[in-house]
């Protein structure tokens, strides 16, 4: 399910990389992309829900939590289709890509 | 320790000579020396940012780097939720968190306070003579008071009897105590400096904390808010709704409030237009800079009072291999001195410290956001959230338009989110 979602979403993303290069002259370009991304921008989320997403209090946990849910409910807060206090908020910071990459990271932490 | 003594031109001179070829000696050098020693990391504080650097990067290189944590208090106290001690909701206890839940990471503490460090040598020295050899050095310093633009809070004993209370500890107990021994009818006043100062909604939750104490123990009490800034620096709405409306004639507010001075023996203001003003109890944040060891040692080279970091790295633009988190920087356009933004700068750190000691590559994408809980009493709460990412044309962290925002108005769903925002970020940055 989730596995094949993320598969194409990361075909996408790859393209858009390779595609940028192709047509990169200038230093201003798209820089080589980070091979940690997901785990580093995970680590935006961790102040609220914990560690690798292991939360320790109220706000739920997203460590195991398959990819295609997590990206489901970023894009529902931020097309504000799921009501929230401030995910909504903080959900328009990212773009698809990146909330694919933060989603497939905690889908891989153990519970 | 020595470098101070130098200019601080020849200080940065010799600083970049280094760090022309520190660059490609790392790269490879470090990582093979002799095969077995570890490249070693060096924090100086243990709060949200150097906590959390010293965590991530122990983490993150799976024991590849030696990890040293250098603090000089025996336990960790959260500004963040300390202000509920100032109202009467929380205990200090509450909000301190011992430093035990960082062993399992194999990082060494070091109890004791840093004075400076030698770029060349690239030692850190201890204020008991003894040093500290690192690879990179990453400082979170922290705040300290510019008390020199307020001469009549000189001494010891004036500092005491007019607090500042903007480090959690001992001070946010003495506040607490100055306000529960004041007679009914008296008045509290917070004088909050011009912007930039560590966390921009803190002294409009301090005043409604208290106001929120008056209101159960004191009510013929006021609290006055003299800011020196031109208006309500953050959250502003829902701040002055709550001053017009649960805490109508308790709270008063005025904006473009300079001073020159204090006179803390009568615990009065002296205001840059106009007559004294004085308190029963007198809180003075005073302006603020980057905390002393940063000054100290030439890297305030901001206005002389914040440090400019490149924001891949968080590496210092004056001296290379020495890197700087939390209030100490000269922060990006709409990113709050908060310790959100410390752990958040924490682990955009610590992710290239360990690329940069093992040989990768620097994520050149970095991103952080922030969230912001005030609390109006004891359960309701506002917010404010952003999320910024590098800007690789400006060099600069830039907010990423659309997001973020604020709460529509002050709930206790928030307030349950806010404490449960406490408990992670500290367990992010301590366990």
């Amino acid at each position: 399910m989730d596995t094949a979602f993320f598969t194409r979403g990361t075909v996408g993303v790859a393209c858009a990389i390779a595609a940028s290069f192709a047509f990169a002259q200038t230093p201003a370009a798209s820089p080589a992309p980070d091979k940690n991304l997901g785990r580093n921008l995970a680590a935006n989320c961790a102040n609220c829900h914990g560690t690798n997403g292991k939360s320790v209090a109220e706000v739920p946990s997203l460590n195991g939590v398959p990819a295609a849910l997590t990206i489901q409910k970023m894009k529902d807060y931020r097309d504000g289709k799921l009501p929230a206090t401030i995910m909504h908020q903080l959900a328009k910071g990212y773009t698809d890509a990146q909330i694919e990459a933060i989603a497939n990271y905690f889908a891989k932490q153990p519970k | 320790m020595t470098v101070i003594n130098q200019t601080r031109r020849d200080l940065v001179k010799g600083a970049s000579a280094l760090g022309l070829v520190g660059l490609s000696a790392f790269a490879g050098g470090c990582a093979t020396i002799g095969g077995n020693a570890k490249p070693k990391v060096v924090v100086v504080g243990g709060g949200f940012g150097g906590a959390t650097a010293a965590k991530y990067i122990a983490m993150w290189s799976e024991g590849k780097i030696d990890v040293t944590l250098v603090e000089r208090g025996d336990a960790f106290v959260s500004c963040p939720i300390s202000n509920l001690v100032v109202g009467g909701s929380r205990q200090l206890a509450d909000v301190t968190i011992g430093y035990g839940g960082l062993e399992k990471y194999g990082i060494r503490r070091v109890k004791g306070e840093a004075t400076g460090f030698d770029p060349a040598k690239k030692t850190l020295a201890l204020a008991d003579g003894t040093s500290l050899p690192y690879d990179r050095l990453i400082l979170s310093p922290g705040i300290d008071f510019m008390y020199e633009t307020l001469p009549g809070l000189a001494t010891g004993e004036a500092k005491s009897r007019v607090l500042a209370a903007w480090k959690a500890g001992p001070e946010t107990v003495a506040l607490r105590n100055q306000l529960t021994a004041m007679k009914d009818g008296g008045v509290y006043a917070i004088h909050i400096p011009k912007a930039p100062y560590r966390c921009p909604p803190g002294p409009y939750e301090r005043a409604c904390q208290v106001a929120w104490y008056f209101q159960q123990a004191k009510p013929k009490s006021k609290v006055l808010i003299l800011d020196a800034n031109e208006d309500v620096v953050s959250k502003k709405g829902l701040f002055t709704k709550a001053w017009n409306g649960q805490y109508k004639g308790l709270i008063e507010y005025r904006n473009n409030q300079e001073i020159t001075d204090v006179d803390a023996r009568t615990l009065s203001l002296k205001m840059s237009f106009g007559d004294d003003v004085k308190a029963d109890v007198l809180n003075v944040l005073p302006p603020m800079r980057a905390g002393n060891i940063a000054t100290a040692n030439g890297l305030n080279n901001s206005n002389k009072r914040w440090c400019q970091v490149d924001w891949l790295t968080y590496e210092s633009t004056a001296v290379p291999g020495v890197h700087i988190l939390g209030d100490a920087l000269q922060i990006a356009p709409a990113m709050p001195k908060s310790g959100h933004m410390a752990n958040q700068h924490g682990k955009v750190c610590a992710a290239a410290i360990v690329e940069l000691l093992t040989g990768g590559t620097v994520s050149q994408t970095p991103m952080v956001a922030n969230t912001c809980y005030s609390f109006i009493d004891d359960k309701n709460v506002v917010h404010v959230a952003s999320v910024h990412r590098y800007d690789p044309a400006q060099k600069t962290m830039v907010t990423v338009q659309g997001s973020g925002g604020l709460s529509a108005e002050q709930n206790a769903l928030e307030g349950v989110y806010a404490n449960s925002w406490a408990r992670n970020i500290w367990a992010d940055m301590l366990t």
